[in-house]
């Protein structure tokens, strides 16, 4: 159920959605990084490993 | 037992790694009840109408805004000091988080700015005071991107973050001095009279720890995203010169 | 010490013309600003002691990379790095020649822009002080700038954006004291102010400016 917002409906809905949608993009280009960073290390850690003692 | 054993990036991502899943659950939890509470279960101002839902973004988000550069700040004396490289990452991890937090509390301030002072923008102390952090993360990010060795990156932008602080306090007290308010006092405090009224009250302090948790979370998850890529520099530069 | 501030003086004056550019360009901005607004001498003569402000910050800025960079390229830095002068020092000399060489010739110059922006005569006594005191912390904020950007390959626009936001307390007390000389008001306050943060920046950025600056030959 949807709260009575009156005349300032479109504001109040603007405001979250623009929040949420902020910080849904920052997660996602965090995770998507994240996720990119750390598969790259243990790709080159598998590779370093068979020449090397680290 | 000290906390510099978690200077150590193996350690730091073990205790990392336990932390997280709290720190992510508490914050989503922590955000959706702040935010759900404030958006259905709060009455309207009756001079400000619906648009006080808005305070439970808006505040939580400049709070962040603010403590994250505090956070830089000390990130960086501890890398300039004890050049704990964890310190460091975790600086340049916080920066994009603490801009688009910035730019939540700008933007939502001017989206209530304009029904209520008949404007999207004024050149309040407040105000403007924020419009000058978002400059200087701008500039410690393009500062962190434009070096090319990382660990003069980290040097000089712990130098910038330093003096950056102290002309950003400036900048606030001459801010203040140039201009009359608009913008209303701090919404908490701890003289009960200034305080908002208890309805509005606990569902955004629970926003507010919502935010900060997630700002854990997110600053843990990247700063661990800032050690794989320089344990992968590390790594492949060890390897070039073999072949 | 004053072997190097002459050095860097005579190169400000011989090589193309650093001096002369600074200069130029405050003219060229404060002519242009009627054109944008509008030549009505009272809109002019309100908004005459900021823009007279914001050019001479501007005239200042565009100078900095030239600051260290080309010390940078020759090696001269690293000369100065390891010389028996402390590296603070040679850095506040170095804000001491841009001074002189940019600074100086703008606060002669205000007054006679001042003339052409309608400006009221009651302020230019206020606007030479006020730039007076104002641009030495322009060049030393300038400096620190450079230094820390002196190693990043087309670091112009990237100083730029780092200098700036620093230069927002000065700019606002500066503009201050001259708006409020120009309107025959008070204008101890933002004066005095403006004058502990030049004197601050001067005794305290040449640190700053020397650490950032042996991070990046290091």
């Amino acid at each position: 159920m949807m709260p009575e917002l009156g005349k300032y409906a479109f504001e109040v809905l603007s405001a979250y959605g623009l929040s949420l949608l902020l910080i849904v993009a920052l997660l996602a280009v965090t995770l998507r990084r994240g996720r990119r960073a750390r598969a790259a290390l243990r790709q080159i850690e598998a590779e370093a490993r068979p020449d090397g003692k680290s | 037992m000290s906390i510099w054993e978690y200077a150590n990036p193996v350690r730091f991502l073990a205790l990392s790694a336990k932390v997280q899943p709290f720190a992510w659950a508490a914050a989503a939890i922590g955000i959706l009840v702040g935010l759900l509470w404030g958006f259905f279960g709060t009455p309207d101002d009756f001079r400000q109408g619906s648009t006080v839902k808005i305070i439970y973004l808006h505040v939580p988000a400049a709070w962040i805004a603010i403590n994250a550069w505090i956070m830089m700040l000390l990130a960086s004396l501890v890398w300039l000091v004890r050049r704990h490289h964890v310190s460091a990452l975790a600086a340049k991890a916080a920066a994009p988080v603490g801009l688009v937090m910035t730019v939540i509390g700008l933007l939502t301030g001017a989206i209530w700015g304009q029904p209520m002072w008949g404007t999207w923008w004024a050149w309040d102390p407040r105000l403007t005071s924020f419009l000058i952090l978002f400059l200087f993360y701008l500039g410690y990010i393009a500062l962190w991107e434009a070096v090319e060795d990382p660990d003069t990156a980290a040097d000089l932008t712990s130098v910038l973050c330093l003096v950056g602080s102290v002309f950003a306090l400036l900048s606030r007290y001459a801010v203040l001095f140039w201009s009359q308010g608009l913008h209303q006092g701090a919404s908490l405090s701890l003289d009960k009279e200034e305080n908002i009224s208890n309805v509005f009250w606990l569902p955004l302090i629970i926003s507010i720890a919502g935010f900060t948790l997630l700002f854990l979370a997110l600053v843990l998850y990247r700063t661990g995203t800032e050690i794989s890529l320089r344990r992968a520099r590390a790594i492949s530069a060890r390897l070039e010169p073999r072949g | 010490m004053i072997a190097l501030l002459i050095r860097d003086l005579r190169l400000a004056l011989r090589a193309g013309g650093g001096f002369g550019l600074g200069l130029a360009f405050f003219l060229i901005i404060t002519l242009l600003v009627p054109f944008s607004v509008g030549p009505q001498s009272q809109l002019l003569s309100t908004i005459a002691p900021g823009v007279l402000w914001m050019g001479a910050l501007l005239a200042c800025l565009l100078s900095l990379d030239r600051l260290l960079a080309l010390d940078f390229e020759d090696g001269t830095l690293d000369v100065l790095a390891t010389a028996p002068l402390p590296l603070e020092a040679a850095l506040a000399v170095k804000g001491l020649a841009h001074w002189i060489t940019t600074g100086l010739p703008l606060v002669i110059a205000a007054p006679f822009l001042a003339v052409l922006l309608n400006m009221p005569p009651q302020g230019f006594a206020w606007l030479v002080i006020s730039l007076a005191l104002g641009t030495p912390a322009l060049s030393m904020i300038g400096t620190f700038g450079a230094a820390l950007t002196v190693g990043i390959k087309r670091g112009g626009l990237l100083l730029s954006l780092l200098v700036l936001p620093l230069y927002v307390p000065t700019l606002i007390f500066g503009a201050e004291a001259a708006r409020r000389g120009a309107a025959g008001m008070a204008v101890e306050t933002p004066l005095f102010v403006l004058a502990g943060m030049s004197l601050a920046c001067i005794a305290l950025l040449p640190f700053a400016a020397a650490a950032a600056l042996r991070m990046t030959l290091r």
